[in-house]
């Protein structure tokens, strides 16, 4: 499996991938997949990731590639990897490069941060060549083993990569600083000769880890490798090393290299054209000395970079003739499946969904309330009610109804320690449990024997009322037809002579308040036929608020059945879960500030009737 | 960015604000310094500074230009060598401020002036150390023969190598291996040249040079002070290095048009350049891309159009449509200022092959601004060539060039398939331009 030394990747290279970049690490697994390769990325390093992997694709299916939390954990398990692919930002791209130096199994570190300080640059490099490790950049795309392996982003999109046929070997090494315009000469190269055999972009900063002589000397000791191209740049001394090596025979293979920036001598020292660092110190730095000395060397230097498809175009020519370019059968390129994302933008697809939602919308600028967006919710002083309206019934109330809701809210929040879901909440609390333990305790409680009555009330007084039942009639029917107690009617120590304060608040309001209490009214009727029997009987809160609830929305345009509806979906008992929640996290609160211990029954409080069973 | 000057007084400033952590234990630094600006309340500072009252001074420009004694542009004597009062300086600098100056063929005016007290001493005392940086070394120049001419005196100046990951042991060794013997207390300045090149390192400069630099016992007085600091190391050194600002060279005031494009660019993501070449030329170009751009200003100028080259600039790195608008419409109000002599104007809209920038998207800003100016392109004479690849060049190219020929602007597109500066050579020869 092992790889001549003039190669950094091949067909079976793994890579460390150094932050959770999902486009890039995507990528590259497009890529593996078009070129028909295993998946390169093995493992991503990420240290504020909590999770332990993550899903992408490769080709139609998902797989999974761990995340770990440093470099040296991924390359433990990891220890084939012998590329990191550092995508750490400036500020942290040089510690990580460091501590990846000294893992044994690492060997090629590319390096895309731009504006890492010099002297860190500087100190990598040493410390990388020193160990004979390869760095490529900082400040890169990278660079493409054609057919093998392909750093992140180099090469654009996948329709771009098959274009330019970087997703097979040639026969041309390519060396350039940016990644814009290796993109571009992969295409020309494409175009006028066979495509890449392996191409380099060794980054835009002052000290690149490698530079373009690294790279050339490993193309001139790989037989892939025909003739070179380079793209050097205006600044610096890079190019005339590769001037030298060609010189000194280091270099026999035939070079193609033009320096960038030949505008420069028009504008003196005047205009910074490019590059920050593209700015030329000596006379010797210019890009027509380099190109002139390039030339000189024996580098086929083009006139003007207008000529270079040509002068490529005549190299290859003139190979392939002599038969030292042998024809490429050109492989067959399986389609990359569409991102679904991508596709239903383009219009292209279509699926059914799985789940409606016509109450909410988060996927704007701003979250919405049923059309409304939440900052108009406060800036317009809507009330919790109005919030309620909205969100439960897609309604914007007018003020009594919020007002009103507003008062049944404010009613049912709590109604001491006693009641059973108030007790549950504080027994629990007491053992210790969490507020979202503790106060569902006490919603659980919740039904037709507790908090309930609302939703009974409220159904079989609508029902008797519909079906024209005089009051007298309506009594007689629960008792013998239903057989059940009148929800809503009866209180444990009020009565007519001690009437409910909450209750009097309630229908006063409405009196004063609804377009009309046509149910209210229909159950104090009855409240005179059940209060004439026995003095409690009355119409208590559970029952006023019930048949307030069916005025309410009958006022607010609901039909008969419509309303039928919220009641059996539980919207009006929701009232009372939505207030006396309030009272649950109440009673919470207070058992965690009294810090009571755990709650124990007394005995005595238990009437013990056990039995052995017959038999046993 | 990368290597930036920054002014001596901003260089003894880092120097004396960090003084104690470097030299506290061995020498001493008596930070007397001041920076005047066009802004500066010069009646009250005397407040607070009283010294500027009472010792002889020394007034020059601190506007990262050097060879100011040669220039005259230092004021430290009237008759003789400290004789300069605060009157005298400011009087001066008031005078030197109003007018005109040519440095280095470059006119502008003086902004910035250092005033600090005069010390007096010998040619003799002063020495010369600096301190800049190679690919694997940091290299330390050191001579006994500091002042102007220490250029003459290059011959004895001694050059030292540091490897970049030398111990400090190491670095002590060879700085006092190579003190030049010329110099009378060699090892109090092997000292200072360590401790100055710890703090060289430590504080990211990649050019320091003290000249003349005058130690007398243990006291330092940086006399000059010329230095450059890795501005990208902001992150690292921000803290040690204080305020610091990077001032443009002496004389390179923008254009309006250039500082609105600057200022869109310091608040944007994207990367927006422009700089005028020539008002009145012919050829402009609208190019994505820092090595494209350079390309293209390269063939315009290979194929002999050089002088009619009207500006060089860029945008990159996924501007939004608005910010390409804006930019587009910089450059067509400067183009449609007036009427070329020889005959239409050109327009290069250019570009690589893109990674990942949406081409089509990029296109609807031009397009967007070259409807705004349609009527003024037109009125000028305007022909527009166009090349690009990448994702969604497609639509992009037919759109612009259904949006050029609905204004009635001439316009010949291209993608991939042509080569990326084929449309220079097209727009000069059909255009006779050179």
């Amino acid at each position: 499996m092992s790889k001549p030394d003039y190669l950094l990747f091949d067909r079976n290279t793994k890579a460390i991938f150094w932050n959770l970049n999902r486009n890039a690490i995507q990528r590259m697994l497009d890529y593996d997949y078009v070129v028909g390769r295993e998946p390169s990325v093995v493992a991503i390093v990420a240290p504020t990731q909590s999770r332990k992997f993550d899903k992408f694709f490769y080709g139609t299916n998902e797989i999974m590639i761990p995340i770990y939390r440093s470099t040296p954990e991924a390359a433990k398990d990891f220890p084939e990897a012998d590329v990191l692919l550092n995508f750490a930002s400036f500020r942290t791209a040089y510690d990580v490069t460091m501590e990846a130096l000294d893992i044994p199994t690492i060997r090629t570190i590319a390096i895309t941060a731009e504006g890492i300080p010099e002297r860190f640059a500087r100190t990598m490099r040493i410390k990388a060549k020193e160990l004979g490790k390869w760095l490529i950049g900082p400040a890169t795309v990278g660079g493409i083993a054609p057919g093998a392996f392909r750093i992140a982003n180099t090469g654009g999109t996948i329709e771009n990569i098959v274009n330019s046929k970087l997703h097979r070997p040639g026969s041309v090494g390519l060396v350039t600083r940016s990644g814009g315009l290796f993109n571009e000469l992969s295409n020309v190269i494409a175009r006028n000769a066979n495509g890449i055999a392996e191409g380099i972009a060794i980054g835009g900063d002052r000290y690149p880890g490698t530079d373009f002589l690294d790279h050339m000397l490993r193309y001139e000791k790989n037989p892939q490798v025909k003739f070179m191209v380079l793209l050097g740049e205006v600044g610096g001394t890079l190019e005339l090393r590769v001037a030298e090596a060609i010189k000194e025979g280091k270099i026999t293979k035939p070079v193609i290299a033009w320096c960038i920036g030949t505008i420069s001598k028009h504008f003196g020292g005047e205009v910074q054209f490019g590059h920050a660092g593209a700015k030329a110190g000596a006379e010797a730095e210019t890009a027509d000395a380099k190109n002139a000395a390039l030339r000189e060397a024996g580098a086929l230097v083009p006139t003007s970079f207008n000529e270079l498809p040509e002068l490529i175009r005549g190299v290859y020519e003139e190979l392939h003739a002599k038969g030292e370019i042998p024809d490429i059968v050109e492989p067959e390129v399986p389609p990359i499946p569409e991102d679904y994302a991508k596709a239903v933008k383009a219009g292209k697809v279509r699926r059914p969904t799985n789940f409606i939602c016509t109450i909410s919308d988060d996927r704007g600028e701003e979250a919405t309330y049923c059309g409304v967006p939440i900052s108009e919710v406060v800036e317009k002083g809507y009330s919790i009610a109005d919030v309620i309206g909205l969100l439960w019934f897609k309604k914007k109330f007018p003020e009594w109804a919020s007002n009103f809701l507003d008062m049944v809210i404010k009613v049912v929040a709590d109604h001491g320690p006693a009641v059973s879901g108030a007790h549950n909440t504080k027994v629990t609390a007491r053992a210790g449990k969490d507020l979202m333990s503790s106060i569902v305790t006490g919603i659980l409680t919740i039904g037709p024997r507790f908090g309930g009555a609302i939703d009974g009330a409220a159904k079989y007084f609508k029902m008797a009322k519909e079906k024209g039942m005089d009051p007298v009639e309506f009594v007689d029917y629960m008792k013998k037809v239903e057989k059940i107690p009148i929800p809503g009617i009866g209180h444990r120590i009020k009565s007519t002579k001690n009437p409910d304060k909450r209750v009097e608040l309630l229908k006063n309001f409405a009196k004063e308040h609804f377009p009309s209490t046509e149910l209210l009214d229909y159950a104090l009727e009855v409240e005179k036929v059940t209060t004439s029997k026995k003095e409690n009987l009355i119409l208590n809160v559970d029952g006023t608020i019930g048949v307030l609830l069916v005025d309410m929305f009958r006022a607010l345009g609901y039909k008969d059945e419509e309303i039928d509806e919220l009641i059996n979906a539980g919207a009006f008992n929701a009232f009372f879960v939505l207030g006396r929640t309030i009272g649950f996290i109440g009673h919470y609160l207070d058992e965690k500030r009294l810090d009571m211990p755990l709650y124990r029954h007394p005995t005595d409080d238990i009437l013990y009737d056990v039995k052995r069973p017959e038999g046993a | 960015m990368a290597q930036r000057g920054i002014r001596e007084y901003d260089g003894k400033r880092i120097l004396a604000q960090n003084w104690e952590d470097y030299f506290g234990d061995a020498f001493s630094y008596d930070f007397k310094s001041v920076l005047i600006t066009p802004e500066t309340d010069l009646d009250r500072l005397p407040e607070e500074h009283p010294w500027l009252k009472e010792t002889p001074l020394v007034a020059k420009p601190d506007m990262l230009f050097g060879k100011r004694g040669k220039l005259g542009l230092i004021l430290f004597k009237k008759e003789k060598p400290g004789d300069v009062s605060w009157e005298d300086a400011k009087e001066w600098i008031k005078q030197k401020m109003a007018e005109e100056v040519e440095i280095n063929g470059v006119k502008g005016y003086l902004t910035h002036f250092l005033v600090e007290p005069f010390v007096p001493h010998q040619p003799e005392e002063e020495y010369y150390v600096a301190i800049t940086t190679d690919e694997d070394e940091d290299i330390i120049y050191m001579s006994a023969f500091g002042g102007i001419d220490v250029e003459e005196n290059w011959d004895k100046v001694v050059e030292v190598r540091i490897p970049i990951n030398a111990s400090d042991e190491e670095i002590k060794k060879l700085i006092e291996e190579n003190v030049p013997a010329d110099i009378k207390d060699r090892e109090k300045y092997a000292d200072f040249v360590y401790r100055l090149y710890k703090l060289f390192k430590d504080l990211h400069f990649t050019y320091l040079e003290i000249n003349p630099l005058v130690i007398v016992g243990d006291k330092v007085y940086p006399l000059d002070f010329v230095g450059r600091v890795d501005d990208t190391a902001q992150f690292v050194a921000g803290r040690k290095w204080g305020e610091l600002d990077f001032p443009a060279g002496f004389g390179r005031e923008l254009t309006p048009e250039e500082k609105y494009i600057k200022e869109m660019d310091e608040k944007s993501g994207a990367s927006l350049k422009l700089t005028i070449l020539n008002p009145e030329g012919r050829i402009w170009t609208l190019v994505a891309g820092g090595g494209a751009s350079v390309v293209y200003s390269d063939t315009v100028a290979d194929l002999g159009a050089v002088k009619e080259l009207a500006n060089y600039g860029e945008y990159s790195g996924n501007p939004t449509r608005a910010e390409t608008r804006e930019y587009v419409k910089t450059v067509f109000d400067l183009m449609t200022r007036n009427k070329h002599p020889e005959g239409d104007k050109i327009l290069i809209i250019g570009g690589a092959i893109a990674n990942f920038t949406d081409v089509a998207k990029t296109f609807e800003g031009i397009i967007d601004a070259m409807k705004e100016y349609a009527d003024k392109l037109k009125d000028v004479g305007i022909k527009v060539y166009v090349r690009r690849g990448g994702p969604n060049y497609e639509i992009g190219l037919k759109r612009i060039k259904e949006a050029a020929e609905e204004l009635g602007i001439p316009i010949e597109v291209y993608g991939p398939e042509t080569h990326m500066t084929e449309i220079v050579k097209k727009a000069i020869e059909e255009n006779k331009v050179a």
